[in-house]
C-alpha cells in the first residue's frame, strides 16, 4: 500500500537531499573517529557536536516549513514542542546519573536533593527506561499539540491570532519551567549528564552515533513531509494555505487537516530536540524563549518556504553564519544582523534561497520535459498523455 | 444531523420564513423560496437585496436567526457546518472567483472530485482510472483541456470562471448554487456559459444569482427577484421585468 508513496515522493532534488545527508551523516563520524587526530581530514570532536546541533535544528526547520509553507500555519511558539522534547531525553539522562552526582542520591537528581525533596515527583517515574523517554519525546509534544489545535483550529483561529497564540503558549511554558517548584531544574534546567544507553554521552564515538543519528532522523522526518506534500493531502494542505473557505466548500473537514500536520509537526519538533539535548549536554527554560521560535522560522524564510530542503539548508546556513559571527569581533551585532538579513530575504528573496533558485531552474526544466513530454508521460503511469495534442 | 421521518416537502431546497440581521441590520427578512428537483432558478435584485447572504445561509457559512432552511426535504442546513452541508450534496461557485491559484487546472479539478475527503483517505489516496476520465470529461466539457497543467493563476478572468464551474462539474453535486457565473465575461462567453448551465442542468438543480438581464434571459427559467431581504416577485423573465414594483426597485423610487 505504501510503495507507491515512496516511489512519488522521491523526485530528482529529494533523493539528492537525501544522499548528501546520508554522506555527511556517514563521512563526518568516519573521519572523527579513524583518522588520526590532528591530519587535515579528521573532523575535531567539538565540530561534530555542533554540526550535530544544525541537522537537530535542521529538523525542526523542517516541521515548521510542513506546516507554514504547506498549509499556511505560522506558528511562532514551535520551540515549545523542541524544548518538550529535550526536556523528555533531559529527564532520562537525568536519571541515568544516579547516584554520580553531587549528592549521591541514587534516585533523586541533583536539584531536588538542593530543594530538599524526599521523593521523586510522579511525573518523573518511567523516565530512567529508555523506550518509555523515548516514546515520552513524540508524545508529550504530540499531545499539548493535539490538544491546543483542537481547541484552536476548530475555534476557526487563524492568521496572526494564531501566531500570538502559540508565542504566549511558549511564554507561559518558559515562565513555568523557571520555577523551582514545577519539578524540572528551574532555571538551571537539566545538565551534568554522564551516559545515554549505558554509553559516556562525552565520548567521541557516542557522539559520533548521535550525529549520525541525528542525520537519520532527518532523512526520515523529510521522507515523511515528502510523501505528505506529494500526495492528494499535500494538494488539500496547499488548498487550505491558499484558499481556506473554498476548501471548506468542497466537502474537506479543515481542522481535521490542520490539527494532522500540526501535531505530526510538533512530534517531529520533539524528536529534534531529544536528538539536541545530548549532543549540547543540557536543557534549560532558555529554550522556550519566544525570540527561540521566531528564529526558527527565520530560516525557513531564509532557505525558501514551502520546499522542506530550503528549510533544512536555511537552518544550517543561518546557524553557520551565528556561530561564525558570534565567536568574533562582530559577535554584539549579530542580532542586527540576523534582523537584517530576514528583511533583506523578504525584499530581494521573497521566495527563499531554494525557491528562487528552483524559480530560475523551472523554466529550463520545463523546456526540456516539454520536448520529451511523450516518453515521459508513457513512463509515468499516472499522468495520461493528453489526446487533445 | 437532523434527520425527520419523513419528507416535509417535495422540494430540493426550501426555505420559509428565514431572518438573519447583522448588527440590527436585516439582511434577510421574511425570505420564502422553494426549488423543485431538477430546476434552474435565476435570482436577480439590486446590490444589497441578500442574494449572497441567502447562499451563505444555504452552505452554512452564515446561521440564520430564525425560519426553516430544508435540503430534499429532510436534512435541516442551519444545524449543519459549511464541511456536512458540502458531503450531502451541495456546491457553490463565488461571486470572486475562487479557484486555487498555485496548483495546476487538473489539480484544481482532483481536488473537488466527490471522492473521499478524510485525512487518510488523502494521504494514501492513489488516482484511478475513473477518476482520470472524470477529470478529462469535464476539462473537455469547460474547454480547458489544453490548459490541463497549467496554473489556476495563470488563467485569464473568463477562464477561471469556467474552472469554477468545473470544480462544481468534478464535485457532481445534487443541487449547485453559482453566484455571478458571467461576471467579467465578453458577452460570447456569456452565451457559452449559458449553453454550459443548461447542459447541467439536465441532471442537476441549480440556483443562479446573476445582474446580466441578456443572461438571464438567455436561461430562460424562473426568475425569483429579491428585494430588502425578501421576495419582491416570481414568475418568468418577463413577467418580473414587467412587474411594477421590480422596475421602481432597479431604476429607484
Amino acid at each position: 500500500m505504501s510503495a507507491h508513496i515512496l516511489t512519488r515522493s522521491l523526485d530528482r532534488a529529494a533523493t539528492a537531499f537525501i544522499l548528501i545527508v546520508a554522506a555527511v551523516g556517514i563521512l563526518i563520524p568516519l573521519s572523527n573517529l579513524l583518522l588520526p587526530q590532528g591530519s587535515f581530514l579528521q573532523v575535531p570532536t567539538y565540530l561534530v557536536a555542533l554540526w550535530g546541533k544544525y541537522v537537530c535544528y535542521a529538523i525542526l526547520a523542517l516541521s515548521i516549513d510542513l506546516i507554514w509553507g504547506y498549509c499556511g500555519i505560522l506558528s511562532l511558539g514551535h520551540g515549545a514542542f523542541f524544548a518538550l522534547g529535550g526536556y523528555a531525553m533531559g529527564m532520562y539522562l537525568m536519571r541515568q546519573i544516579g547516584s554520580r552526582g553531587v549528592y549521591g542520591n541514587p534516585i533523586l537528581p541533583d536539584f531536588m536533593v538542593f530543594l530538599n525533596w524526599d521523593k521523586l515527583p510522579w511525573y518523573w517515574y518511567g523516565f530512567d527506561i529508555f523506550p518509555f523517554a523515548a516514546l515520552m519525546v513524540l508524545l508529550v509534544p504530540g499531545l499539548l499539540a493535539f490538544c491546543f489545535g483542537w481547541l484552536a483550529f476548530r475555534s476557526r483561529v487563524t492568521g496572526v491570532y494564531l501566531s500570538i497564540i502559540t508565542q504566549a503558549m511558549t511564554y507561559a511554558l518558559l515562565l513555568a519551567f523557571f520555577r523551582n517548584d514545577f519539578g524540572f531544574g528551574g532555571n538551571n534546567g537539566l545538565t551534568d549528564f554522564k551516559d545515554i544507553l549505558g554509553f559516556n554521552v562525552q565520548a567521541d564515538g557516542t557522539r559520533a552515533a548521535l550525529f549520525a543519528l541525528s542525520c537519520l532522523a532527518l532523512i526520515v522526518g523529510f521522507l515523511i513531509c515528502r510523501a505528505i506534500v506529494t500526495s492528494k493531502l499535500g494538494k488539500v494542505l496547499i488548498a487550505v494555505r491558499d484558499a481556506e473557505s473554498r476548501t471548506r466548500f468542497l466537502g474537506y473537514r479543515v481542522e481535521s487537516y490542520k490539527l494532522f500536520v500540526f501535531t505530526l509537526s510538533a512530534c517531529m519538533a520533539g524528536v529534534a530536540g531529544a536528538l539536541y539535548v545530548p549532543q549540547v549536554g543540557i536543557i534549560n527554560p532558555s529554550e522556550f524563549a519566544p525570540g527561540n521560535s521566531i528564529e526558527a522560522v527565520i530560516w525557513v524564510a531564509v532557505g525558501g518556504r514551502g520546499t522542506l530542503v530550503g528549510a533544512a539548508l536555511g537552518a544550517v546556513v543561518v546557524n553557520y553564519a551565528k556561530t561564525f559571527f558570534t565567536s568574533g569581533p562582530l559577535a554584539p551585532y549579530w542580532l542586527f544582523m540576523l534582523g537584517a538579513l530576514f528583511i533583506l530575504v523578504t525584499l530581494l528573496l521573497p521566495k527563499g534561497i531554494v525557491g528562487t533558485f528552483n524559480s530560475w531552474w523551472e523554466p529550463w526544466r520545463a523546456q526540456r520535459v516539454s520536448a520529451n513530454t511523450t516518453s515521459a508521460a508513457r513512463e509515468d503511469g499516472i499522468s495520461e498523455p493528453n489526446p487533445a495534442e | 444531523m437532523n434527520v425527520m421521518d419523513t419528507r416535509a416537502t417535495s422540494a430540493m431546497l426550501y426555505l420559509d420564513g428565514v431572518h438573519v440581521s447583522f448588527d440590527g441590520f436585516h439582511a434577510i427578512n421574511n425570505l420564502s423560496l422553494a426549488l423543485e428537483p431538477g430546476e434552474m432558478r435565476a435570482i436577480i435584485g439590486p446590490n444589497g437585496a441578500g442574494k449572497t447572504t441567502m447562499m451563505d445561509i444555504i452552505t452554512g457559512k452564515t446561521r440564520p436567526d430564525e425560519g426553516t432552511v430544508l435540503f430534499d426535504g429532510v436534512t435541516d442546513l442551519t444545524r449543519l457546518d459549511e464541511t456536512s452541508i458540502a458531503e450531502l450534496g451541495i456546491g457553490r461557485k463565488f461571486q470572486k472567483p475562487t479557484v486555487f491559484e498555485s496548483q495546476t487546472v487538473q489539480d484544481n479539478l482532483l481536488l473537488a472530485l466527490n471522492v473521499d475527503h478524510s485525512v487518510r483517505g488523502t494521504l494514501f489516496w492513489r488516482e484511478s482510472k475513473a477518476e482520470t476520465e472524470r477529470i478529462q470529461k469535464v476539462l473537455e466539457t469547460i474547454r480547458l483541456a489544453d490548459a490541463r497543467n497549467r496554473l489556476a493563476g495563470s488563467l485569464s478572468h473568463g477562464q477561471k470562471q469556467w474552472l469554477e464551474i468545473g470544480m462544481l462539474l468534478a464535485q457532481d453535486p445534487k443541487l449547485l448554487l453559482v453566484d455571478e457565473p458571467v461576471a467579467g465575461m465578453t458577452d460570447v462567453e456569456t452565451h457559452q456559459t449559458a449553453e454550459l448551465l443548461k447542459e447541467i442542468n439536465k441532471d442537476h438543480t441549480i440556483m443562479v444569482v446573476e445582474h446580466d438581464m441578456t443572461f438571464v434571459r438567455e436561461l430562460g427559467v424562473k426568475v425569483t427577484c429579491l428585494h430588502e431581504g425578501t421576495v419582491l416577485a416570481e414568475g418568468s423573465i418577463d413577467q418580473v421585468s414587467s412587474n411594477e414594483r421590480v422596475v421602481e426597485v432597479y431604476l429607484g423610487r
